[in-house]
């Protein structure tokens, strides 16, 4: 048996979304009528190709590139680990090439990937510094880069604080340097335009869940010219960059989901700026010994992030939840352990500080009313989790 | 069953993913009752494979299984740090005082009864469940009751009788009511996957090493060697470190003597082991101090009643005479053997727990407990 979460309202839509009926719609037909494979000769394959190839097409116009730069994976953190374990790789094995550099607010699919990279393939990782806001400035990866850089990888845009990186200036960076730039755009290309072939991004990591898609499914895209190994041998699907039978529902739905983002993006985001700096305004006026995290302007349009002195962010977390609203503490950290989370760390947020985050993620289908209802709720729950203190 | 609650009410239930816990949450989701599951994330000693017994990833796993199961929320609350400085140091510092500390007495009081209580009134609970054995009676104008548990062979009021008149206004304890083959059946009968788990006695946060070694490590001085010494004072031999033995125990001193010798007292301060006969030991009095009368109103006249000295023990009766600076004495009819500084007697009346004291030692009174403090 399920709870009914008919009265639960969801603000988390960083962490996930639902799916949206019409993506559904589109992915119905490929798991029992056009099952097939896309590799077969037979017409049931190439039905299953076609749709694969469509979808591929698809992406390569909502991003502006080559349908054959699409490498399609199993999910963002997938891609984060082709990008960064097979170029990395290809880059020693081409140049000889040895250092990495990443920002410190990176997902754990990229950092952790890089410090695996680091303790077991023995490159020398080096993070990039970041400001209050979580920012990366391109200056500092200008004087960071080498001739024996490999990589860097610098997100587009923080899941935590909803931070956006000045991407396009350090890729240019990059590129100028003939050095490998990689961006982790999970969150980021839910919400905002990309035009790759005005931007210097080498690999751009994309998933579908964050945008009404399907969860398990993803893509890399690989721009011409980047030396990438893949990281998943075996048949020759994905340009060699990926085997493993292709997904063809969700390849279908992750299609869609980014055609319909892009088709209503300046809609969903007209809304969702209004109501995030609405929400951000009135907890910073309503709570006491509360700060934004994250750049005020320089953000995701669905994203506040808050940090609030002397809370327990699980214990907010739960208050919240029992009292009918889905939240985050930023990252999707289930473990109870009260540690500060890397990125609030690498803002030098003292600790009693950083404890206390919360993430509240909206969509363009969140009602006004259950904003205002989460609004009146908060500074209550806030005062609970203080009262807590010490008890 | 019937535990007396308003309808309605909401019940938060400390589980700990085995068949008490899972069945508790069971009947009062049963019953309608607005019930959510809580489970504490407690401390093991880090670095070392197994996790603290009662929170191994399994049992969270499990736990939050039954949850989804019974269709109730779940929330996890980390009382590392808590439970690290309350139930951890409080078993250590007993041993190194030469006393056999009960730490689930503690961890009673104020880890789930204070710390996770807190938390689960603030999130919204009027009430908190556990799966002990024991049960609550809660009479208009009167202070709540402590009841044994219905089976008596698995009766957990012992461990209970520390909690104070606010901490039981909010406890429930549905297992309470049913007999451990009851409660397995119930589990049955609820489908409940922890229906099969064994119980397990050890202390959680040894991880399943023997407390001695965990003992030594953090508090080396109980290893130090020493005289073993009869009630004359005469040397007899010499022990390993008072940590190895425990009062009663007779094997393992490594003295040849004509009669079975016992442990029958620990000197810490100067570091002796004292033995002697099993006349020697029988005792028919104890002081206890750090008392908790559990309905709130200490006592000031003697007063007949059947008593426990430790969790394991069969009740014995006896006279109960209240002592100045919150302690008794305790004056059995039959002299007993295994009287143990540090563990818990609880005296009952019929059913009803009427007082918890920690035995003393003349070289090592009882503390008198923390207060408790609930949020409102």
């Amino acid at each position: 048996m399920m709870s009914e979460l008919t009265n639960h309202i969801y603000l988390d839509y960083a962490a996930t979304t639902p799916l949206d009926p019409r993506v559904m719609e589109a992915m119905r037909p490929f798991f029992s009528q056009a099952f097939g494979n896309p590799s077969s000769i037979h017409q049931s394959g190439q039905a299953a190709e076609a749709a694969v190839e469509n979808a591929r097409q698809t992406i390569a116009e909502v991003f502006n590139c080559q349908p054959n730069e699409v490498v399609f994976t199993s999910c963002g953190s997938e891609s984060d680990n082709l990008a960064l374990r097979g170029a990395s790789l290809a880059a020693r094995q081409n140049t000889g090439a040895n250092h990495l550099l990443i920002s410190p607010v990176e997902h754990p699919a990229v950092s952790k990937t890089a410090v695996q990279l680091a303790e077991v393939f023995g490159f020398e990782l080096e993070f990039l510094p970041v400001d209050k806001y979580g920012r990366v400035s391109p200056q500092s990866v200008a004087e960071r880069l080498r001739p024996d850089t490999a990589l860097v990888s610098v997100m587009a845009a923080n899941n935590e604080i909803g931070t956006i990186n000045p991407i396009d200036q350090i890729g240019e960076i990059c590129r100028q340097a003939n050095v490998a730039f990689h961006s982790d755009a999970v969150q980021a290309a839910a919400h905002l335009p990309f035009d790759l072939s005005r931007m210097n991004v080498d690999l751009l990591s994309i998933g579908a869940h964050k945008l009404y898609g399907p969860k398990g499914v993803g893509a890399l895209i690989v721009r011409h010219g980047t030396p990438l190994l893949p990281t998943q041998t075996g048949g020759s699907q994905e340009n060699g960059y990926r085997a493993g039978t292709s997904n063809v529902p969700y390849l279908v739905g992750q299609a869609e989901a980014f055609r319909l983002a892009v088709q209503e993006q300046p809609h969903r985001n007209a809304r969702l700026t209004e109501m995030r700096d609405h929400l951000i305004r009135t907890v910073l006026e309503t709570i006491p010994d509360t700060q934004l995290t994250g750049h005020p302007q320089e953000r995701l349009p669905n994203h506040a992030s808050f940090a609030f002195l002397g809370v327990d962010g699980n214990e907010l977390l739960m208050i919240l939840d029992a009292e009918g609203f889905a939240c985050s503490s930023g990252s999707a950290c289930k473990t109870g352990n009260p540690e500060p989370s890397a990125v609030l760390k690498a803002l030098q947020l003292p600790d009693d500080w950083a404890l206390g985050s919360l993430r509240v993620t909206l969509s363009h289908l969140t009602e006004d009313e259950h904003l205002e209802s989460f609004l009146n709720i908060l500074p209550e729950a806030v005062r609970r989790v203080r009262l807590l203190r010490g008890t | 069953m019937n535990l007396g609650l308003p309808a309605g009410a909401k019940v938060a239930v400390a589980m700990s993913g085995g068949v008490d816990s899972s069945v508790a949450a069971a009947l009062l989701a049963e019953q309608g009752y607005d019930v959510f599951g809580m489970m504490l994330r407690l401390w093991s000693e880090p670095g070392r494979d197994a996790a603290n017994r009662c929170c191994t990833p399994d049992a969270m796993a499990r736990a939050k299984r039954i949850a989804a199961q019974l269709g109730i929320p779940f929330y996890v609350v980390d009382a590392k740090d808590v439970f690290r400085e309350t139930v951890v140091e409080y078993f250590l510092d007993g041993y190194t005082h030469g006393v056999t500390p009960n730490p689930c007495l503690m961890c009673n009081r104020h880890i789930r009864w204070e710390f996770l209580l807190n938390r689960a009134i603030a999130l919204g609970a009027d009430y908190m469940a556990t799966g002990h054995y024991a049960r609550v009676q809660r009479l208009a104008h009167q202070p709540v009751r402590l009841l044994r548990g219905k089976d008596s062979h698995k009766d957990q009021s012992y461990v209970l009788a520390v909690l104070d008149q606010q901490q039981l206004d909010r406890a429930v304890f549905p297992v309470g009511e049913y007999t451990k083959p009851e409660v397995r059946s119930l589990a049955e009968k609820f489908k409940l996957p922890a229906a099969r788990i064994k119980d397990s006695q050890d202390l959680c946060f040894l991880a399943g090493e023997n407390y001695q070694d965990f003992l030594i490590r953090y508090r080396p001085q109980n290893a130090e060697r020493g005289e073993i010494v009869n009630l004359a004072g005469e040397v007899l031999g010499e022990h390993n470190g008072l940590a190895f033995y425990t009062i009663g125990q007779r094997k393992g001193l490594g003295i040849a003597h004509p009669e079975p010798l016992y442990v029958i007292k620990k000197d810490s301060q100067n570091n002796i082991l004292v033995v002697g006969t099993r006349d020697e030991m029988g005792r028919s009095e104890l002081v206890a101090g750090g008392l908790n009368w559990v309905s709130g109103l200490p006592r000031a006249e003697p007063f007949t009643a059947e008593i426990k000295i430790r969790y394991s023990a069969a009740p014995v009766s006896g006279v109960i005479t209240p002592l100045e600076n919150q302690r008794i004495k305790v004056q059995f009819d039959q002299p007993l053997r295994d009287i143990t500084p540090g563990q818990a007697a609880v005296a009952y009346q019929g059913e009803e727990a009427v007082v918890s004291g920690i035995i003393e030692s003349e070289l090592s009174p009882a503390e008198n407990h923390k207060p408790v403090r609930l949020i409102q």
